[in-house]
């Protein structure tokens, strides 16, 4: 057998966990392992300007492909550096291997410099974590570490390794074990029949369907059977912020978004529903508003390969655990075979019903808000340009705000896996770093981080890694001075009292400044000319370009639950109540 | 209502934190908590009693079933069980007092495993109650120290949590 490192080790076992590159930043207790990686060519470094988003940016390339992300930190604070991404991945389930460099093994406990325990501060926040004492385990520890990750429910797993188990003097043999087994882990690989039968009786009596659906079809890969079940049933389909693409967006079964600011048709649709299918989503507070009133008439079906979703804040009366591809396959072989048909004027009444309220307060039907004027930008018809200019095929990642629900809302994603946003842990500087993962893992596409001019600043020195790494992200800024968001809840709930959601003129200039890294910086001030510099943006296929777009600075998103409410309970306008 | 969980899990580093780290980090309660390994040295045996109401004690099951670590989880209170706890305490003891708590302990069918001119120290086994009971049986002015195992707990018959 042969004889390797620790450090060479950790690098030949990243290679054979299918790697190819890996995101992050050296220091004391990694540089072996960046030593191992100057020697080889198999794995590639990309260095990053802050460990948070090195993290971010493998959480990009695993949501853009389905792969298991991978970066390494160093101990102390490239470790607590890391955790904000971490935690980003671990509330939206993304599969992620995290390691980390570590104080030599005799040092550890002992207040060492750069030592922090990272087992312990990432423990709430990962999936499982390792610490490796001995160098002959770092291979299978690996090989687990991504696994585990990437299996069941993903999510990320942190591996930690001393600096002295990385010794390139100290050998020993390398095996990376073809097959995991670990006895105390076995994911759930199929739904329980007699559960999927019950269910099949329900949405079948249906005379008021929905499918609600989430992230978990993304991640899943079941897009194809879900939509493939919809059309079958002719059933609504609703999808949460994270699980948009799951159901194609331009489809006329499509309603949209559902939740906080989810479209009137959605939430209405939700609230009257006889049946939801909820698949692969959580009912988080975002979507359910008050839970003791959410879809009052409603028999919940519930498929999620994860059991403590089930039952968590609203009682499920139909629990599938297991995963959404295999159930839904399932399910859609039990509705070939059945003999008892859909209510076809039910569930035609149902439609007209739906269709009346998509007239009456849809988004889609024609536009809610005041149209852009001049110098008046208003930032929904930005994001409709940018779904024009890029024919609705760009991978689209966001920061945490008001453009974030614009995006959701306003741009069609009809594939999964082009929507690459912080859903569930809302974390601002998401957005470039991520969008770096998606672009080295899909170099020929269209690369577009919807952003604003507060969640940009919180990661914008990766302007740089995209400079070194030619990363031709295009940027989106959608300024209007102030931490959008905040002020909107300020305004409705804070007699405008802006406490710290503004900056009182001490914006960079975005455009000198992305031109200081060597990119492209355009201004947009008017509307008449947001689709040409769109067009122009999109058109420089190999370089960074940051278009800093003036927007209207007093635009609310709406609509937006009322709290405490039911899913129907929504403001429309600055003005309009449901 | 009181509930006792037992929980079988690999023996490593780190995994009671994160069976403890579960319940402060989703606002669960642990009452008592006892841990040790079993006859397979790489395994782990925990009971934990907890309380709350069906929902969360759902919740707790399938959290502590989702940590990579654990083997299997069981809710003992679910049917017929067996629990034990077992107490020490040194009670003070002087003249008078030495026959009337040697009486107490033989009602309570513990036995007094250490002693000196002043104080008894006091081993008694039983359920939770007993063991409430024997305390203010003694009364509270002359105990001077306790310390209490938490619950271990067997399912009746032949039931049993193993691999």
């Amino acid at each position: 057998m042969e004889l390797l490192s620790g450090g060479d080790i950790v690098v030949r076992a990243l290679k054979d966990a299918g790697v190819k590159h890996i995101w992050g930043y050296p220091g004391g207790a990694a540089l072996h392992i960046y030593d191992a990686l100057f020697k080889q060519q198999d794995v590639q470094h990309i260095l990053v300007r802050h460990e948070q988003a090195a993290v971010h940016a493998a959480d990009g390339h695993s949501r853009s492909t389905g792969e298991v992300g991978a970066v390494l930190v160093t101990s102390g604070p490239g470790a607590t550096n890391a955790i904000t991404g971490i935690a980003t991945a671990y509330m939206d389930s993304i599969p992620m291997v995290v390691i980390s460099g570590q104080v030599p093994r005799e040092k550890i406990g002992g207040d060492a410099f750069q030592e922090t325990d990272m087992v312990g501060i990432s423990r709430p926040i990962v999936k499982h974590s390792f610490l490796v004492t001995d160098a002959k385990d770092i291979a299978s520890v690996i090989a687990k570490a991504f696994y585990i990750a990437g299996t069941g429910r993903p999510g990320p797993v942190v591996v930690d390794i001393p600096k002295d188990v990385t010794d390139p003097n100290h050998r020993v043999p390398y095996e990376y074990p073809e097959k995991i087994k670990i006895r105390s882990y076995q994911p759930t690989t199929k739904g329980h029949s007699g559960q999927i039968k019950r269910a099949i009786k329900t949405l079948l009596a249906a005379k008021r369907p929905v499918i609600y659906s989430g992230g978990g079809v993304v991640l899943g890969e079941a897009s194809s059977q879900l939509t493939e079940l919809a059309k079958l049933l002719n059933v609504p389909v609703t999808n949460t912020l994270m699980g948009l693409g799951a159901y194609p967006g331009t489809d006329r079964q499509f309603l949209g978004m559902l939740g906080m600011h989810g479209t009137y048709e959605a939430n209405a649709a939700m609230h009257h529903a006889d049946v939801i299918l909820a698949v692969g989503a959580r009912f988080d507070d975002r979507v359910t508003n008050t839970p003791n009133k959410f879809c009052p008439s409603a028999k919940i079906i519930h498929i999620d390969v994860d059991p403590t979703s089930i039952s968590k804040t609203v009682a499920i009366d139909i629990p599938i655990v297991g995963p959404c591809d295999a159930v839904l396959q399932e399910m859609i072989a039990q509705v070939e075979r059945s003999s008892s048909q859909l209510d076809e004027t039910a569930i035609a009444e149902w439609w007209t019903q739906i269709d009346e309220w998509r007239d009456r307060h849809g988004i889609y039907s024609k536009p809610r808000h005041a149209p852009s004027e001049g110098n008046i930008i208003k930032p929904q018809d930005v994001i409709k340009t940018l779904f024009k200019v890029t024919n609705g095929d760009a991978y689209v990642t966001s920061d945490v705000g008001q453009h974030q629900m614009f995006a959701a809302q306003y741009y069609l994603f009809d594939k999964p896996r082009r929507w690459i946003n912080s859903g569930g842990l809302g974390t601002m500087g998401f957005g470039l770093p991520a969008a770096m993962g998606v672009q080295l893992a899909h170099p020929d596409a269209a690369v577009a981080c919807v952003t604003g001019e507060g969640s940009i600043q919180m990661c914008i020195q990766e302007l740089s890694t995209c400079t070194q790494y030619g990363l031709p992200v295009k940027i989106i800024n959608l300024n209007n001075q102030a931490l959008g968001m905040v002020r909107q809840w300020q305004d409705m709930q804070y007699s405008s009292r802006y406490s710290s959601s503004l900056y009182e003129d001490s914006l960079p200039d975005f455009v000198k400044l992305a031109e200081s890294y060597g990119h492209v910086g355009i201004r947009v001030t008017h509307f008449d000319e947001l689709e040409e510099k769109m067009a122009e943006c999109f058109s420089l296929k190999d370089r960074v370009v940051f278009m800093d777009i003036c927007v209207d600075r007093s635009e609310h998103v709406y609509p937006m639950h009322v709290a405490p409410g039911s899913m129907r309970d929504m403001w429309l306008s600055k003005t309009e109540r449901t | 209502m009181r509930r006792i969980i037992s929980v079988l899990m690999e023996n490593e580093p780190g995994s009671l934190s994160r069976v403890v780290g579960l319940f402060s980090q989703r606002g669960y309660n642990i009452d008592t908590l006892t841990v040790a390994p079993t006859e397979d040295q790489t395994l782990s045996r925990l009971t934990m009693t907890t309380h709350g109401n069906d929902q969360v004690i759902e919740q707790i099951t399938k959290h502590l079933n989702k940590l990579i670590d654990v083997v299997k989880v069981v809710d003992l209170t679910e049917g017929p069980h067996i629990e034990r706890e077992l107490m020490l305490l040194k009670v003070r003891a002087s003249d008078a007092q030495r026959a009337e708590i040697k009486r107490c302990v033989d009602i309570f069918r513990g036995q007094i495993i250490d002693v000196n001119t002043n104080a008894y120290t006091v081993q008694i086994v039983g359920n939770s109650d007993k063991l409430d009971a024997f305390i203010q049986a003694v009364g509270d002015a002359d105990i001077l120290e306790l310390v209490r195992s938490g619950v271990s707990g067997l399912a009746r018959g032949e039931k049993s949590l193993r691999l």
